[in-house]
This record gives C-alpha cells, structure tokens and sequence, in this order.
C-alpha cells in the first residue's frame, strides 16, 4: 500500500496539472460584453497601448540611436511569434529573460538609451505593440534545456503555500479554478493575455502586476518587479498554457 | 491558573492530539476534534461574529462558503455552506476549524485564523499577526453557534 502510494505520488509530481486538452483562458469565463469588448479593437482600451507602443516602434531615441523599427524593420513580419516563445533564454547574462527585460536590453546596448521603469506606460506600450503581433499564434515556450532549472523553480512557488492565508497559487488555479472565490469566478492563471487592460486596474497591467496582486491577495510579500523569481512563474506558466492560443492586450475583469 | 494547569493535565493524559503551544499566542487544548475552552474570558459577541463572517477582508469567510445572509451577493463554492454548522458542530469543534484546520485535514485550504506555524512569506503587514483575535475567534464561534437551522429544501 505505502509503496503503491508512493509511486503515485511520484507520478503525480511530473504529471501536468492541467492536461493540454483542458487548458482555457480566463476569456472564457468572462461576461460576453466583456469578451465582446477585447474582440473589437475599436472597444479595447488596450489597443491605445499598442498604438502608443507603434509609434514607439518607429521613433529614434533621444540618444539619437536608431529606432526599433531601424533594427528590426516592419513589426508585423519580424515581431510575429516573438512574444509566443517568451521568456526565453538570455546568452549574455546567462539568466532567463522576458519580453519586457528584452525591451530594456535593446535600448541599452542598441539605442544608448535608459531602461524603462516596470509599469512605465512606455515600457507597457512597447510590449503590448510587440505582444500584439503574436495575437492568435500557440504559446510556443522554448524547447530549451537551460531554461528547465528556473522553470522548475517557478513550479514549485506556484504550487508552495505561502502568505498569512496559507495558500498556494496551484490551490485556487489548479484545484479550484471554475469555482467562485467570492464575488470572482478563478481562472485558470493563463498568462496569454498580457500586457492586458484590467476594468479593475482602469489601465494596462503587465503579467508581474498580476502575479503582485494574487500575492498580496494571498497576504504574502510580493517580489521586486523583474526578481528571479517572478522570471521563473513566467515561464512555469507559459509551458502550462502551451497551446493556448496568445491574446494579448486582453481585457479583463 | 493553577486550576487550569490541572485540568490541562488532566486533559493531556486522554487528548489524542498535542497542545497547540505557539510563541506569544493564547495556548489551546485539543480534546478528540475539538477546542472545548474558550480562548478569552469574555464571552464571545454573535452579532459582532456574524459581522467579522460577512467581511470580506476580516473573516474572508464568504470567499470561500456560503451561509444564510441574504443581503450578501457573490457568495463563494469553494467550501461547505455553513447554514446549519452550529447544529451539525458543538462550539469547541467550531473553535478548532477556526483556530487551525491543518490538525484535522494538513491539506485543508482554509487558512488557521488562531496560528502562526508553518507560515512562508508573510507579507511585512501580516508579519508575527494571527488573521483573528483571540475575542475575534470567539465572537465568531458564538455566531456560528447560532446558526442551526439547516437550508430550506427550496432555497438552493
Ligand atoms: C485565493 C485564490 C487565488 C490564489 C491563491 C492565487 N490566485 Fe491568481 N487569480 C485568482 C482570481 C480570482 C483571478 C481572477 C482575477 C480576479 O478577479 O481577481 C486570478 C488571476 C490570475 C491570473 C490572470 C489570469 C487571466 O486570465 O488574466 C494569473 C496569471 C494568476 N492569477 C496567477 C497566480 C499565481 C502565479 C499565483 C500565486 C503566486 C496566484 N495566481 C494565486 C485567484 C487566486
Ligand atoms: C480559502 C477558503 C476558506 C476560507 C477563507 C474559510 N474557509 Fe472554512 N472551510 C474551507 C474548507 C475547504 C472547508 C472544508 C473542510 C476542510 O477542507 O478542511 C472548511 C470548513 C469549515 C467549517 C467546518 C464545516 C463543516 O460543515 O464541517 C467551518 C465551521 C468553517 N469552515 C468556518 C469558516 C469561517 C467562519 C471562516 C471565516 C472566519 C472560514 N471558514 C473561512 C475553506 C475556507
């Protein structure tokens, strides 16, 4: 008995838990006006971003470096699938690094520019406008060896208890998502729709913004904006939403 | 205090369960699946309890289970529904689900309102704080101890 119970657990430790087939969005929970508001790009507020992120695309720096689009061209052939395999993995500082990271990166070693502070609605419009060219496309996280350690770590936060309550990420997201937590319906914590227009918020939000308000929810201390650790949840959550289908700006509740 | 300590004695030779003993907290004996001592001197308030329960960010309670409070919309499913709890459960058997569930189900996903053990990451606000008081837990227990009439057939 004790060893058939022990096998099992094993197994369940590398099982996924949430098998492919049965992966949603948090799209699919909402309110059809809500879901009709991030179909219609006339209606999505987050549209806004990507059209500020746009005319970021294609403006020089003060610096007097060259634009993004001097680099990288017409976003919509050259940005498409991008942000579907991120985070990825970051040669140079031999770390994992998300999309917002890779902004940064860029305007420091190509445009002789200063980083964008998290949240800045710049940095949140330049990720929006590259988030948007992905729309559609399969969350494709890398197949990439190097990036398994901090996924694992991401996996063991998401499923370690914390907080003053006591609870885990994988309690609400894993086990209970579909069920109503108050007056809120759980989602299953996909991270495809970011940065994504938040009625709550009244503004656009990156991922780590969400991550922050569940922490704090569950009473636990939040991490700094661009800590390991909130890198290492990124990824752990884009192998778990691989195949959903990127939606990014998103609108939600 | 010295009565006490006797009975704690005497309790300790027939409880299948160890005293909860945490730094800087109320101790508590645990009897079969229950806490049968008060945490305070005072008797607990039900009207202040049932107010505690309905909050949202005090009790929480609502995120998770329904109850009879008809004015209270959203309601949560994560949990039993407490209509009727204090007649399926005695006060002391109440007082031990709230002060820390863990000793009855380690894997329960209610929080311990009365304990500090085994907790990561607190936020700094949280830090070195039970969710309830100790006058809160029993203001709560005493609500809850109202609560004996099960669902109307009809009602849900
Ligand atoms: C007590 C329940 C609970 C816990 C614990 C929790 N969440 Fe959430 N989470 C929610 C709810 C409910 C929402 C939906 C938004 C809302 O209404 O607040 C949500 C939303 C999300 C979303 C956005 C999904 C979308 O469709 O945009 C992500 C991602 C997420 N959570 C990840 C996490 C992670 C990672 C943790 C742990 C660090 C965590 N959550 C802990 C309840 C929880
Ligand atoms: C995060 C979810 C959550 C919160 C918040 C919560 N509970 Fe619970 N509660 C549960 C679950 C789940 C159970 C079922 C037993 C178990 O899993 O251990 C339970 C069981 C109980 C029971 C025993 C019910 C029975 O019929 O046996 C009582 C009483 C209770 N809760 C009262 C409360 C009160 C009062 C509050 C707020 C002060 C509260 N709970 C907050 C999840 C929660």
């Amino acid at each position: 008995m004790a060893l058939i119970g022990l096998l099992l657990s094993h197994t369940l430790a590398g099982a996924e838990p949430i098998p492919q087939a049965e992966r949603r969005s948090g799209f699919d929970q909402m309110s059809p006006e809500i879901q009709a508001m991030q179909r219609d790009d006339g209606a999505n507020p987050g549209m806004l971003a990507v059209a500020d992120g746009e005319d970021l695309w294609t403006k020089a720096p003060p610096s007097g470096g060259p634009a993004c689009a001097g680099c990288h061209g017409v976003a919509s052939s050259t940005m498409r699938g991008v942000a579907a395999r991120y985070p990825a993995w970051d040669a140079r500082t031999d770390k994992p690094i998300d999309l917002q990271g890779r902004v940064n990166v860029c305007r420091r070693e190509h445009q002789g520019a200063e980083p964008l502070a998290y949240e800045s609605p710049d940095l949140l419009a330049l990720t929006a406008f590259v988030a948007a060219q992905s729309r559609g496309l399969p969350m494709a996280p890398p197949d990439d060896a190097r990036l398994d350690p901090a996924r694992a770590e991401g996996r063991a936060l998401f499923e370690a208890r914390q907080g003053q309550l006591g609870l885990s990420c994988a309690v609400c997201h894993d086990d209970h998502w579909g069920r109503r937590l108050g007056a809120a319906v759980i989602p299953q914590g996909q991270p495809t729709g970011y940065p994504l227009y938040r009625l709550e918020w009244q503004s656009v939000g990156s991922l780590q913004r969400r991550l922050r308000n569940c922490l704090s929810g569950m009473r636990a201390e939040p991490f700094t904006y661009g800590a390991p650790e909130y890198l290492a949840l990124e990824l752990y959550l884009a192998t778990r939403a691989a195949p959903l289908p990127l939606e990014s700006p998103a609108v939600r509740p | 205090m010295r009565r006490s300590r006797v009975a704690a004695l005497l309790v300790l030779a027939l409880m299948t369960l160890p005293a909860l003993a945490e730094e800087g907290l109320v101790p508590t004996t645990i009897v079969g699946d229950a806490i049968p001592e008060s945490l305070t001197s005072a008797p607990g308030d039900p009207a202040r309890g049932r107010a505690i329960v309905s909050d949202r960010a005090r009790g929480l309670c609502l995120l998770c289970h329904a109850g009879p409070f008809p004015e209270e919309r959203f309601q949560g499913n994560l949990a039993p529904d407490l209509t009727g709890v204090g007649g399926r459960l005695s006060p002391g058997q109440l007082r031990l689900r709230l002060v820390d569930g863990r000793v009855l189900n380690p894997e329960t996903i209610m929080p311990s309102y009365y304990s500090l053990a085994g907790l990561a990451r607190v936020g700094r606000a949280w830090q070195g704080r039970t969710i309830l008081s100790t006058s809160e837990i029993e203001d709560v227990v005493a609500f809850l101890a109202t609560l004996r009439e099960e669902a109307s057939g009809e009602s849900r």
